[in-house]
């Protein structure tokens, strides 16, 4: 019996899972890389002209879309391997549980930097982010949900073309403007000690963001893969 | 339902190779340069900005030219996935191109204009940061474009950049909403008339005629080199 397209998707998201809980090469690669952004970004800016608390959501939110798309590109380059892709389509599922299940593995490991991201930017820079862990944690679920709806289904069209991992960034970069600025905007305002309710239209628009996209690159991802 | 190589054939028949003059061409560009000649020696100079504004009758008419182009880029673009006319695609292809080459006209005339005036040459602005994203977004879409040999492939993800870019355009504006904007009010395009003076609208409906002939004619011949190119490809084998 053929599963549903839930049941087929988190198959699919558990076996891009354990490639990567055993080869780990893509997670230490992006974590490192991630490290690397948020010690740089710290020596690039003048630590008497900026103050650290006004850096730190910038860097963080700045980081997380690099280190994202380090991950989704593997997303869909791992089934270029002896055309793993071709048994992924014949296999009789929905094409939305193939994009479905690939975008549950890209936010589980997209979550996995951040959990060790955040507590980095708030070591290295000193900045209290821990009073604020639940909204920042709602914050960073919201963002990280956008960027991979997006990102998968770029992940999945550049693999295909010649430019491959060149072009990842290229087309999902300004798909991450309206990610990065309510994110690093409502990442502000919470370290300032400005009250949750002055967050929530950032939060809305995070919200609607994702479930426009969320809808929208399932539809279209048929369209990306015909034969 | 014929497949695309069957459709590109059919228009062997439309007039594919032209020798000589483009009329349409010809006639926008002689619009273009008549319509600037009235602003720069027949419409009254601005009180506050003077000789300055007179580029507003360049910038606004590619500005709107610019969003008809990619509002083309969008309905094709739908229009392609649905009916997978390879005409829908050249057409979406050509516009977004002559858009690209009108939001470069306005992303250059914006800051020679606003150096005098704001005294900077870029700033912030909400409308300056969606045309600069709009830039963004239909560059990426060229060059994925020129990034994929197969025709089908090609048609199929750039219509899907296509749908997805005119998606992202209100969740840009949004989010840049909240920085305060310098960029004036729309003084033409409102619910009310137009705050402007009876001569300076007429120049600007004259420039706006001209340059949506203009866009026209480029649509035209770059629609015309992407049926060329798709025979030359087929004659190739590929």
């Amino acid at each position: 019996m053929a599963p549903s397209t839930l049941g087929a998707a988190l198959l699919i998201a558990r076996k891009d899972l354990a490639i990567e809980f055993r080869t780990r090469t893509a997670f230490f690669s992006a974590v490192t890389f991630a490290l690397l952004g948020i010690v740089i970004f710290f020596f690039a800016w003048d630590p008497t002209a900026v103050g650290a608390m006004d850096l730190a959501p910038g860097v963080l939110w700045g980081i997380f879309t690099f280190a994202g798309l380090l991950g989704l590109q593997r997303s869909f380059g791992v089934e270029q391997a002896d055309r793993a892709i071709d048994t992924l389509l014949g296999a009789p599922i929905a094409r939305e549980s193939i994009y479905l299940g690939k975008a549950i593995a890209n936010f589980v490991f997209v979550a996995a930097v951040q959990v060790i991201a955040i507590p980095a930017v708030a070591l290295f820079y000193n900045v209290p982010l821990a009073e604020h862990a639940v909204a920042l944690a709602i914050i960073a679920v919201l963002a990280a949900i956008g960027l991979v709806a997006v990102g998968t289904l770029f992940s999945a069209m550049a693999v295909n073309t010649r430019l491959a991992e060149m072009l990842l960034p290229v087309l999902s970069l300004p798909f991450f403007v309206p990610i990065v600025i309510p994110a690093a905007q409502g990442t502000a305002r919470l370290l300032a000690g400005r009250p949750v309710d002055e967050i929530i239209g950032w939060l809305k628009l995070l919200v609607a963001f994702d479930i426009v996209f969320v809808a929208a690159c399932m539809l279209a991802f048929p369209f990306t893969i015909e034969e | 339902m014929t497949t695309p190589t069957q459709a590109v054939r059919s228009d062997r028949a439309a007039p594919v190779a032209h020798a000589g003059v483009d009329w349409l061409f010809l006639v926008s560009v002689l619009a273009i340069a008549g319509a600037l000649v009235r602003a720069i020696y027949f419409t009254p100079f601005e009180a506050l900005q003077g000789a300055a504004q007179k580029i507003f009758y360049l910038h606004l008419p590619a500005a709107l030219a610019a969003f008809l182009a990619f509002g083309i880029v969008a309905l094709s673009s739908i229009g392609y996935l649905w009916l997978k006319d390879p005409r829908l695609d050249r057409a979406a292809e050509s516009s977004a191109e002559v858009g690209v080459v009108f939001t470069t006209v306005v992303l250059t005339t914006g800051p020679i204009w606003a150096k005098p005036i704001w005294g900077t040459y870029w700033t912030w602005d909400m409308r300056l940061t969606l045309t600069l994203f709009l830039w963004f977004i239909y560059v990426g879409y060229i060059v994925l474009r020129g990034a994929i040999d197969d025709r089908a492939m090609r048609a199929r993800y750039s219509a899907v950049l296509g749908i997805l870019g005119a998606l992202l355009i209100p969740f840009i504006h949004l989010s840049v909403y909240l920085f305060r904007t310098m960029h004036p009010r729309p003084i033409v395009i409102k619910p009310s008339a137009p705050s402007l003076p009876p001569e300076m609208l007429t120049t600007l409906v004259i420039s706006f005629v001209a340059f949506m002939l203009f866009y026209l004619a480029l649509v035209r011949q770059r629609y015309r080199l992407a049926t060329e190119r798709e025979l030359l490809e087929q004659e190739e084998g590929r």
